[in-house]
């Protein structure tokens, strides 16, 4: 034990490097995906056939590809495509796209939930559409969609993991070039492990703690 | 933006493509057959009176759906050697899986178990079964079809999955997928005809799922 925090202590800038990135990265996705997955539920739900078209296949395709399937093509395919991306920035391409497909179902089964009287109301008090949705739909779809989308963040800083394989400097590569350079194989992954569960398990009662909050209010 | 496709490299390699497509099909199975078994026990005893049962399918569920799952497969796969138990890489990833599996089916499990009717197990106890009888003719089957449509939601989400077993040079579909990638640079072609063949297996399994869950009625 006391050699592993010997080793720790020495790679106490590295591992914290990666856990920043980490989080960097993941912060970055949601609110990417969240801004992505707004207009995506919002389309699907009130889009002409024509327009919820395109968005229906955007969720299906991201839905049906694995993670690293998407986070392998987010770094290789903009390079032929002109486009040059670091591969943080093709990581978080990667991660926000999935997460924006998941927001987008979530934010379309939120809006879906809501009694279609709720518009009727809003039309009969003279509301036009965007006020309705600013107003009385969105309000009430928040506090549905919240807590499946403090688990989509719990899902991103998961899968933020995978984005080691991209060579992204983040917690898990972190801990595998200290690995390398100490051999400490089972110390340094549970060590990893240790940190995501603290931020996983943090997410996830501030999500149970924001839900009771909500609800009580509204 | 000049770019032709050309998918001749890709359909030359299809049929490794195929095959790793097989063997993610191979992993899932493998993987959310054990995971149904231990979501199963875990599922039962985290219903169970016993405070220490529940405490043991808490802690299980909290640790594996709050930790990556590839940070699970290394550990397993590296650190697994270091105390003397040596797997190959399939099994050390079919156990990785497994474990990950069990984690997510024993939320589904417990859903189902919660959702069978208090009445049907009285009468199962009325007409004298004893309690592990009334669990396995009465509880299960129907906690099973309630739980299958989550059931088959897990298993393509551990389909998808397996696609982390190329961490672990295990050949299946992403693997192949890179290697083609790495050695022609059909970048494009590649990774749509890749994340096509996902789409499609999850489609097909998605649909054949809705078939059995008409087959059998719900309760």
């Amino acid at each position: 034990m006391d050699a592993f925090l010997a080793q720790l202590w020495i790679a106490r800038w590295p591992i914290f490097d990666g856990f920043l990135m980490t989080i960097g990265i993941s912060v970055g996705a949601i609110v990417f995906g969240t801004i992505l997955g707004c207009i995506v539920g919002i389309q699907l739900v009130f889009g002409s056939f024509l327009v919820k078209l395109p968005f229906r296949l955007y969720v299906d395709i991201m839905r049906g590809t694995p993670l690293l399937v998407l986070i392998l093509a987010a770094f290789y395919v903009p390079a032929v495509l002109g486009l040059s991306l670091s591969a943080p920035q093709a990581g978080t391409l990667a991660l926000g796209l999935f997460a924006g497909a998941h927001i987008g179902e979530l934010v379309r089964g939120s809006l879906q939930a809501i009694p279609p009287g709720q518009i009727e109301a809003g039309r009969a008090i003279g509301l036009r559409f965007p006020q309705i949705l600013a107003n009385v739909l969105l309000p009430q779809a928040l506090r549905t969609a919240l807590p499946p989308w403090i688990n989509t963040g719990v899902e991103l800083i998961k899968g933020s993991s995978l984005l080691s394989m991209i060579g992204v400097g983040e917690l898990l590569l972190k801990t595998q070039e200290v690995i390398g350079r100490n051999f400490m194989t089972i110390q340094f992954y549970v060590f990893a492990g240790i940190l995501y569960l603290v931020v996983n398990i943090a997410l996830d009662l501030l999500g149970k703690s924001l839900e009771r909050r909500l609800g009580a209010r509204l | 933006m000049n770019y032709t496709l050309h998918f001749g490299a890709v359909w030359a390699s299809f049929d490794h493509l195929l095959g790793g497509l097989a063997i993610g099909l191979g992993l899932a199975v493998a993987a959310v057959a054990i995971g149904t078994l231990i979501g199963l026990l875990s599922a039962f005893a985290s219903v169970s009176h016993s405070r220490l049962l529940r405490a043991i399918s808490g802690t299980y569920v909290l640790l594996i759906r709050n930790i990556p799952l590839l940070v699970l497969v290394l550990l397993v796969y590296f650190a697994l050697p270091a105390t003397g138990i040596r797997l190959d890489k399939y099994e050390s990833f079919i156990g990785s899986l497994a474990l990950y599996a069990g984690a997510y089916l024993t939320e589904v499990f417990r859903a189902g178990l919660l959702s069978v009717p208090k009445g049907i197990v009285e009468a199962g106890r009325a007409i004298g079964l004893t309690r592990l009888q009334t669990n396995l003719y009465v509880v299960a089957p129907v906690m099973l079809r309630n739980s299958l449509p989550s059931l088959g939601n897990t298993f393509i989400g551990m389909f998808k999955d397996s696609s982390i077993a190329a961490a672990i040079a295990i050949p299946e579909l992403t693997f192949e997928a890179r290697k083609i990638n790495v050695d022609t640079f059909r970048v494009v072609e590649t990774w749509s005809v890749a994340s096509g063949l996902y789409i499609a297996a999850c489609f097909t399994i998605a649909a054949l799922l809705r078939m059995l869950e008409r087959r059998f009625p719900k309760f």
